[in-house]
């Protein structure tokens, strides 16, 4: 052994939270070849208490500081704030796969140990000091959703979205891994701080320039933004609805994660650049997005385009930047995570003729025949149009405040017009549910204890965040505290 | 001043309908009546602010503040002065006479219209009461679901194309308006070091006058106008009120419309006095126009219905003109014309839906001589037309007078256009009443019709009451809102002339 050799000093204790996650996953894979063969639910409850005893682990953990691996992992608030978020999505998820998936018999062990290493590589991703960090965890999670994504193998438009998502997803990673190599090359070294210590001392780099780009390329499709879009809609569709929300909720929390950690913590003395090129993303993303939901009758699909559009309302926050442009991303993602579970969470409770009930005419009438149900997804919609006193309301607002104290009045305007084009589509399904009647074969709603909890707390989630959001927002500033010391 | 007395009022609605909710759905005469209840508690509640308020008194009475979100500078602070007292008194009079009206018009889903409509007054009412511009906004968009369930689930045929009409046109207002209210609140938050929503404290603040003051009067004034409707931001309020059912019309045009109205006084007028001066002659122009144009359009409507809703246009438009005379006539005028026309608007609706639930048709062509049939129907139809056109005696009279007396000191030439509004609606109105109630039974159907029941009678008897009471003693109303109203019009023209002086 050279003398200079320093052993890394290896802190567990930082990666704890993931470590249970991981180690729930390693018992779903063992339990998963002992008996009983023919049920596989038990292994869901076995993932489901990983991801809640992580849950607890965060929350335990909270205002703790730690660094490991040579800072390449990083423990504070901003990564716990985004393992609840993340361990929230990922606990609810599981909760609505318990039942979906003996139903649509796509039920097996490998299932739920993909939904935890996909869980694992979310975490991971929100602790990412180093951008080797961001990219492993990235793959970590990506891989395991392309398989997840295809997990109904005689479907066709399974098949479809697992390619599709697998194709363009290892091309996005190449630019930003072509990326991270260019920030190497401009500033010898892949660790935040000393990025962006070395990108100060050198100003205006074209080189770092043209690296951020690609970086922006890698997670603008990670968190499908326009103009990388293009597959969210198809995956949306294709995969299983389960799947369809940890893609939607978890993973575009991850990737916001880390991009708001990149962007700020290394780049921010690019922060003019990326802010203006983010000023017309986001612009691009919020009206594609919601003018292609004005098209859609496939109800995945609509929400697919929709949480695009959601996506360009969040980057407003990071064009905004500040604590305050930051703290209200965070807080959106909370937000935006409860409902979009929740939404999906009642399609994939809803089936017709045996085929999941997706197409919007499906729930003509949903009101007469379900009135609790039909309640439910309408107060999920009503807080994605942002109808206060709901969650949606509440985030969108501190998020549109950052923007106009930051000065950005014309991308509040593009936002605020945009949120009532948006009201069109998402009313659209409350007309079908109330006021239209129903059509042929009515849907079938599947009783179910496990989706039925997770409604309920994504739920209470929205009213929750909607009526006191005060303390949520106070904790999402103390997350983003750490990013801008 | 009774603590909590105001909360109370607001939530009150929604408490019962939480209440109903757990009423199973097969007893619908426990909803009915349950809601009917809820409803005129809230009433009785509410009397209290009547006998208490101080009218000799500027201040919001009655005021109570609880800290919500602190770190914002959100607070939720309620109270009411002399305009926010009638319209809150004219929510809780207007509700229960709505969901009586509507006892067996609605045999569909009872159960969720009565908690929609508690919902919508719950909303309503905490537009009225809130004095912090979030809590306002809060209020504002949530009542606007409740509406847009009353039209689209128990409308008539083209319901789900006049409820979304009526939610779009009204959310667009709204988001401008949200951005306006944000740079209000950084701007304050930037001249002063207190970042707060505060209406109060914001009114108080002179916003520099200029583009950015412009901007946001205007902003404020989109929403507000689209829900008035200022003319040419009408065109969903025909669609609305034709295809809502009677009970949503009385409230649409009774209450909703007020929130119009309410706001350019509550907020355009204090936050923007500089900007409202300014453009002042652009609404002036707007409102005359629209007490023209709406007379005239009614004039030619076949349908009832319609002819109500257009006429809504140029009542709302006299409104208009009386608040942005920006002298004291005018504006106590505009304000009493508010009441005026929930009352004698909400009762047309009312006895629209009466002789539609008979007849099944709201066309004036397939009437005539129904005073032989339904003589009550007709005296007290009379005596609601009368008091719409403005008849001296009459509370529509009391509101159009005052407006005009300030119009023509601003501009005698358009007040004199605008009077022509006063002798149109003598014409559409009498023409109306004459074919619908006067000459011969030409339809064998209207020959057999029943005359005002009970129910009927209890409806409308408390509405009549009123408009004969504004019309012979309106000190009694004024009398609350004066001294509000001098306040408010000190306090814009003390902030516009600081702004001028600098």
């Amino acid at each position: 052994m050279s003398p200079d050799f320093l052993a890394p000093h290896v802190n567990v204790s930082v990666l704890l939270p993931v470590l249970v996650v991981l180690v729930a996953a390693a018992a779903v894979l063992v339990l998963d070849v002992l008996p009983p063969r023919d049920s596989k639910s038990h292994l869901g409850g076995v993932a489901l208490a990983g991801v809640l005893v992580a849950l607890l682990v965060t929350v335990g953990r909270w205002g703790s500081e730690g660094r490991a691996f040579r800072d390449m992992v990083l423990l504070d608030n901003y990564a716990l704030f985004f393992d609840v978020v993340i361990c929230y999505a990922a606990a609810l998820v599981l909760m609505l796969s318990m039942d979906y998936l003996p139903r649509t018999g796509g039920e097996s062990g490998e299932y739920y140990a993909l939904v935890l290493f996909a869980t694992a590589g979310m975490m991971l991703l929100a602790s990412a000091g180093d951008l080797i960090v961001v990219f492993l965890s990235l793959e970590l999670m990506s891989l395991s959703l392309y398989v997840l994504a295809g997990l109904f193998k005689t479907r066709l438009t399974s098949g479809e979205a697992s390619m599709k998502y697998f194709l363009l997803g290892a091309f996005a990673t190449s630019f930003l891994l072509y990326g991270i190599a260019l920030i190497y090359g401009a500033t010898g070294s892949t660790n935040l701080d000393r990025i962006a210590v070395a990108a100060t001392a050198k100003g205006t780099d074209p080189l770092i320039l043209v690296g951020l780009g690609l970086m922006l390329v890698g997670f603008g499709f990670k968190i499908s933004s326009v103009p990388f879009h293009m597959w969210a809609p198809d995956v949306y569709e294709g995969a299983p609805t389960t799947i369809t929300v940890l893609i939607a909720t978890g993973s575009k929390a991850a990737a916001f994660a880390a991009l708001i950690r990149v962007l700020v913590v290394a780049l921010r003395s690019a922060q003019a650049d990326w802010s203006a090129l983010l000023w017309g993303v986001a612009a691009l993303t919020m009206t594609l997005g919601n003018v292609v939901a004005l098209a859609q009758s496939n109800l995945k699909r609509m929400l697919a385009y929709s949480s695009i559009a959601h996506v360009g309302y969040m980057l407003m926050g990071l064009v905004a930047g500040g604590p305050q442009g930051a703290g209200a991303v965070l807080f959106y993602l909370l937000a935006y995570t409860f409902t979009t579970v929740g939404a999906f969470g009642v399609i994939g409770l809803c089936a017709r003729a045996g085929e999941e009930a997706v197409e919007v005419g499906d729930y003509a009438g949903l009101a007469r025949r379900h009135p609790v149900l039909a309640a439910t997804l309408g107060l999920f919609l009503l807080s994605l149009i942002g109808i206060p006193p709901l969650a949606g309301f509440v985030s969108k607002f501190y998020l549109f405040g950052s923007a106009v104290r930051a000065g950005y009045i014309w991308l509040t305007v593009i936002a605020v017009l945009n949120s009532a084009i948006a009201a069109y589509y998402y009313l659209r399904v409350i007309v079908y549910m109330y006021m239209r009647e129903p059509e042929g074969e009515g849907v079938a709603v599947a009783p179910s204890l496990a989706g039925g909890l997770a409604l309920t707390i994504a739920l209470v989630g929205i009213v929750l965040l909607g009526l006191v959001p005060a303390p949520f927002a106070d904790l999402a500033q103390a997350a983003v505290a750490p990013l801008l010391r | 001043m009774t603590p909590g007395l105001l909360s109370a009022v607001t939530f009150l609605p929604a408490v019962g309908a939480v209440a109903l909710a757990l009423v199973p759905r097969r007893r619908p005469g426990v909803h009915r009546a349950g809601a009917l209840g809820v409803a005129l508690l809230t009433l009785v509640v509410s009397i209290p602010l009547w006998t208490r308020f101080d009218g000799d008194s500027a201040d919001f009475q009655f005021a109570e503040v609880y800290r919500w979100l602190p770190t914002l500078g959100v607070s939720f602070h309620v109270g009411i002065d002399g305009i926010s007292l009638l319209l809150v008194l004219l929510t809780t009079f207007l509700t229960p006479i709505a969901l009586a009206s509507a006892w067996h018009a609605i045999e569909d889903r009872t159960k969720e219209f009565v908690i929609t409509m508690l919902l919508l007054e719950t909303g309503m009412l905490g537009v009225f009461v809130s004095l912090d511009l979030f809590l306002f906004f809060v209020f504002w968009e949530a009542m606007l679901i409740p509406m847009y369930l009353v039209i689209g689930v128990w409308g008539g045929g083209n319901r789900i194309y006049a409820a979304v009409k009526f939610v779009l046109y009204t959310m667009v207002g709204s988001a401008l308006m949200l951005v306006a209210i944000l740079a209000l609140y950084y701007q304050h938050g930037a001249a002063t070091g207190t970042y707060t929503f505060d209406v109060p404290t914001l009114a108080r603040w002179v916003v520099p006058p200029g583009l950015g003051q412009n901007l946001m009067f205007l902003a404020f004034a989109l929403a507000f106008a689209i829900k008035v409707p200022l003319f040419p931001f009408h065109t969903w309020l025909p669609d609305a009120h034709v295809e809502a059912p009677t009970a949503g019309s009385v409230i649409l045009a009774g209450v909703l419309l007020k929130m119009g109205t309410y706001g350019f006084l509550r907020f355009c007028l204090p936050f923007f006095p500089d900007a409202s001066f300014k453009f002042a002659p652009l609404v002036f122009a707007l409102a005359v126009i629209g007490i023209v144009y709406g007379a005239w359009v009614s004039t030619v409507q076949p349908d009832l219905k319609k002819l109500v809703a257009y006429s809504s246009v140029s009542h709302l438009g006299f409104v208009m003109l009386g608040l942005f005379t920006l002298n004291q006539q005018g504006l106590v005028g505009g304000v009493i014309q508010m009441i005026n026309h929930g009352l004698s608007t909400g009762a047309l609706f009312l006895m629209v839906g009466m002789i539609y639930e008979r007849r099944h048709t709201r066309l004036i062509s397939e009437f005539g001589g129904l005073w032989k049939v339904v003589p009550a129907f007709s005296v007290l139809f009379l005596v609601v037309v009368l008091s719409s056109l403005g008849l001296p005696g009459l509370n529509g009279f009391v509101g159009e007078f005052l407006v005009l007396v300030g119009a023509f000191q601003v501009n005698g030439w358009l007040a004199a256009v605008a009077t022509t509004g006063i002798i149109f609606a003598a014409v559409y109105l009498l023409w109306m009443y004459q074919r619908v109630v006067f000459g011969e039974i030409t339809h064998a159907e209207n020959g057999r019709l029943a005359d005002l029941s009970r129910r009927e009678w209890a409806v409308l008897v408390p509405v009549l009451v009123f408009i004969v009471w504004i019309g012979v003693y309106p000190t009694a109303f004024t009398g609350k809102t004066e001294a509000t109203i001098a306040a408010l019009l000190a306090q814009v023209e003390s902030k516009a002339s600081v702004a001028l002086a600098r």
